[in-house]
């Protein structure tokens, strides 16, 4: 019988702080939480000043596996997900084949036992081959295994395509991932509309790029009453009509990632592809609104939005490099600098953001620690600071806009399962 | 003060004395053009100059490596557009042509900062001879040489710019110049072809041409191309000409000495009418001279600033 007992530390949940907690897993397991647990013969790990928190959960990363293997596999996400905090990852579905078919979950399903460290949670996609043409076969990736179907960063562009997916998805108690960006607007561009865009002399994904599209999936989750998860959002007017939306009893969620709270477009300037996503790096004012949002409950969840891109996609002209940044490995420090530190939300609010409300929106049983649950913790030095260094990231792509950007607190240990790694 | 970069990327980027220090130069190279023996200069002998378009050119191809020859230095030139279709980086595309000894790479390029990109990889200079939307610097040098030539200065001049500045690359570059040359820039055009944000960059922007011409020294119209109405930016042409043509009488909202500029190739009738092109305020016929003046000028300041010699 395996068993591992973490002594002295502080667990902090979503909801509470409690100080001074002893917690022993036993089989994979949470067996007990109590002060001063004492027992023989067991690992011991101890947790003096450090924080307990629950393992991460993330609803936004491209895996890379099958097909992009060269960009990063299951052992590589894996090993950079848990570096950085996350116990459970979700797959976007634009791997090559597409996971648009009972078979291909069951190979991620498969190989994500053998090879990864941290639990994976595939998505299927909507439709065939992520094209937004032909729906997706639903009912069998659920049975296969999915968590959720999402379009896998390629929003559906043929409105009447979308209105059949969410009416179909009507049958399903299968949450409905949408990227929003209307390609007709957005130009392919990485670059936010305006002075920056006109500056540099390149063509640009204006705001309303992502709001028609954010309205129009709102509108059709609350006609077919489809519970609806907008990723990455960008924009303050995002922020605003999703808060208008959950007003009027729409069952949406969403979520944002760090850089859309903490950078704004003029790092794109020189032509710094290391700035380049999709949707574009906004202004001063969305990052205020998507603040806000995160603090108020109208942002549920912040993601990674990992994507590992060879370093060489990087390398090219601005219109021709490739989206994001790898950022398993920097998603929760950062967070913690730019949220929690800065003062505009409690640990126990970016906890829910990071590990608790992902999970709840996934429909599986992560992010709390209470006696019976998989032992997914992660232990946390919030005392120490430490420097991002892109090129000791465990993932492939060794690259990042917060290379060298110091942050505070650091990951000490992440329990996967009952197992430290 | 001299130039002293290493690169000619874009205008955006130079302090006023540096545009002038430029322009100061390309008038001496007028003097070597119009009194030397064979129009040349033994200043780049020994040097290479590639020129490398990856897109269609004709007359700025021509000016720079004409500009070169005059210089003494060997030019060799590439028209492509297959760099895209063969999967070969501009970076490597660039070094190779480094290890090959080239000491200028004069690019054009359909993507905004592609010579920015090469600059970084490679060890000659690189000159921008106009990328994707961004600018193209060499050319808007040509008219500010020739805005200075007639007026002798552009602190305090109104210079309104008509027509199609979204697809326009010299006219940002001007735009850029001239505000840094203490020029007041008021533009014209319909919406869909003016970028969004000049006016944070202190550019006065109006929808009428009449505001945009009051009391202006210099007026620039733009080559407006039939693509555009296709492309839903405009409803028709006719429909342009009714409120955007320059013609005599909306000149008359200018000032009496006004000067007319058109970077070409111009639509007669469309942009502007006949009259105004054949005109007295017209000077759309002096300005090609200047455009070998100002590459060699170019070509002369880098290989001083930043070139190393053999």
């Amino acid at each position: 019988m395996k068993r591992l007992l973490i002594k002295n530390g502080t667990i902090v949940t979503h909801d509470k702080t409690i100080y001074n907690m002893d917690i022993l897993i036993e089989n994979g397991k949470i067996f007990d939480i109590d002060t001063n647990i004492t027992l023989e013969n067991c690992n011991i790990i101890d947790a003096k000043n450090m924080l307990i928190i629950p393992g991460l959960v993330d609803m936004h990363c491209d895996i890379g596996e099958p097909g992009f293997e060269y960009k990063e596999n299951l052992i590589t996400a894996g090993n950079s997900a848990a570096k950085g905090g996350f116990t459970s990852i979700t797959c976007n579905p634009n791997t090559l084949p597409v996971i648009d078919n009972k078979t291909v979950v069951e190979y991620i399903l498969s190989r994500s036992k053998s090879d990864c460290i941290v639990n994976v949670y595939p998505y299927g996609s909507m439709t065939k081959e992520c094209l937004g043409i032909e729906l997706a076969e639903i009912a069998e990736m659920q049975i296969a295994g999915v968590v959720a179907i999402s379009d896998g960063d390629k929003a559906i562009q043929d409105n009447a395509v979308a209105y059949k997916i969410f009416r179909y998805a009507s049958m399903f108690d299968l949450p409905v991932i949408t990227h929003c960006e209307d390609k007709s607007i957005s130009n392919n561009s990485g670059v936010n509309g305006g002075y920056i865009s006109t500056f540099l002399g390149l063509k640009s994904a204006p705001k309303s790029a992502e709001t028609i599209m954010l309205t129009r999936n709102i509108l059709l989750a609350m006609e077919f009453n489809v519970p609806l998860h907008i990723t990455h959002v960008s924009t303050g007017e995002s922020v605003r009509l999703i808060r208008l939306a959950k007003k009027n009893g729409a069952v949406i969620t969403a979520e944002t990632s760090p850089q859309y709270f903490i950078l704004d477009e003029k790092n794109v300037l020189n032509y710094n592809t290391m700035a380049k996503f999709n949707p574009p790096l906004r202004k001063k004012e969305d990052i205020e609104e998507i603040i806000k949002g995160i603090k108020d409950g109208t942002i549920d969840v912040i993601s990674s939005d990992h994507q590992p891109n060879t370093i060489d996609s990087k390398r090219l002209e601005y219109d021709l490099a490739s989206f994001g940044i790898p950022s398993f490995e920097t998603a929760f420090p950062l967070a913690y600098t730019y949220l929690v530190d800065k003062g505009f939300i409690t640990l126990e609010t970016l906890i829910d953001r990071m590990s608790t409300k992902p999970a709840q929106i996934l429909g599986i049983n992560k992010g709390k620690i209470t006696v019976g649950l998989d032992a997914d913790l992660v232990i946390f030095n919030p005392d120490l600071s430490t420097t991002i260094h892109s090129k000791e990231f465990l993932s492939k792509a060794k690259y990042s806009i917060f290379n060298d950007t110091e942050v505070s607190g650091c990951i000490v240990n992440t329990i996967i399962n009952g197992k430290s790694v | 003060m001299p130039y002293a970069r290493k690169h000619f990327l874009d205008l955006k980027s130079l302090e006023a004395n540096e545009i002038h220090y430029i322009l100061n130069t390309a008038t001496k190279m007028k003097y070597i053009l119009s009194s030397c023996k064979g129009k040349s200069s033994p200043k780049l002998q020994g040097k290479t100059v590639a020129t490398l378009y990856f897109e269609e050119s004709s007359r700025s191809k021509f000016a720079f490596e004409i500009a070169a020859q005059n210089l003494s230095a060997k030019v060799v030139h590439l028209t492509t557009s297959t760099q895209f279709n063969r999967g070969e980086s501009l970076k490597d595309i660039g070094k190779n042509i480094d290890q090959m000894g080239v000491d200028f790479i004069v690019i054009r390029h359909p993507i905004a900062g592609g010579p920015h990109h090469l600059s970084q990889y490679v060890k000659a200079s690189v000159i921008n001879a106009g990328d994707g939307r961004n600018e193209n610097p060499s050319q808007a040098l040509i008219d500010l040489l020739t805005i200075l030539e007639t007026k002798k200065k552009f602190k305090g001049l109104n210079v309104s710019i008509i027509g199609d500045i979204m697809h326009n690359r010299v006219a940002r570059s001007n735009i850029y110049a001239l505000l840094k040359l203490g020029a007041k820039v008021s533009i014209a055009g319909p919406p869909t072809l003016i970028p969004r944000g000049l006016e944070n960059m202190k550019v006065n922007v109006y929808y009428t041409i009449s505001e945009a011409l009051i009391d202006a020294d210099v007026v620039m119209t733009l080559k407006i191309q039939s693509e555009r109405q296709e492309n839903n930016l405009l409803p028709s042409l006719n429909e342009y000409k009714r409120l955007y043509k320059l013609d005599n009488d909306r000149l008359k909202y200018a000032k009496e000495d006004v000067i007319v500029m058109h970077p070409g190739p111009i639509n007669r009738g469309i942009e502007i009418s006949s009259d105004v092109i054949d005109g007295e305020s017209s000077i759309i016929n002096r300005q090609l001279i200047n455009g070998i003046a100002v590459r060699m000028a170019l070509l002369d300041l880098l290989s001083e600033g930043g070139v190393k010699t053999l």
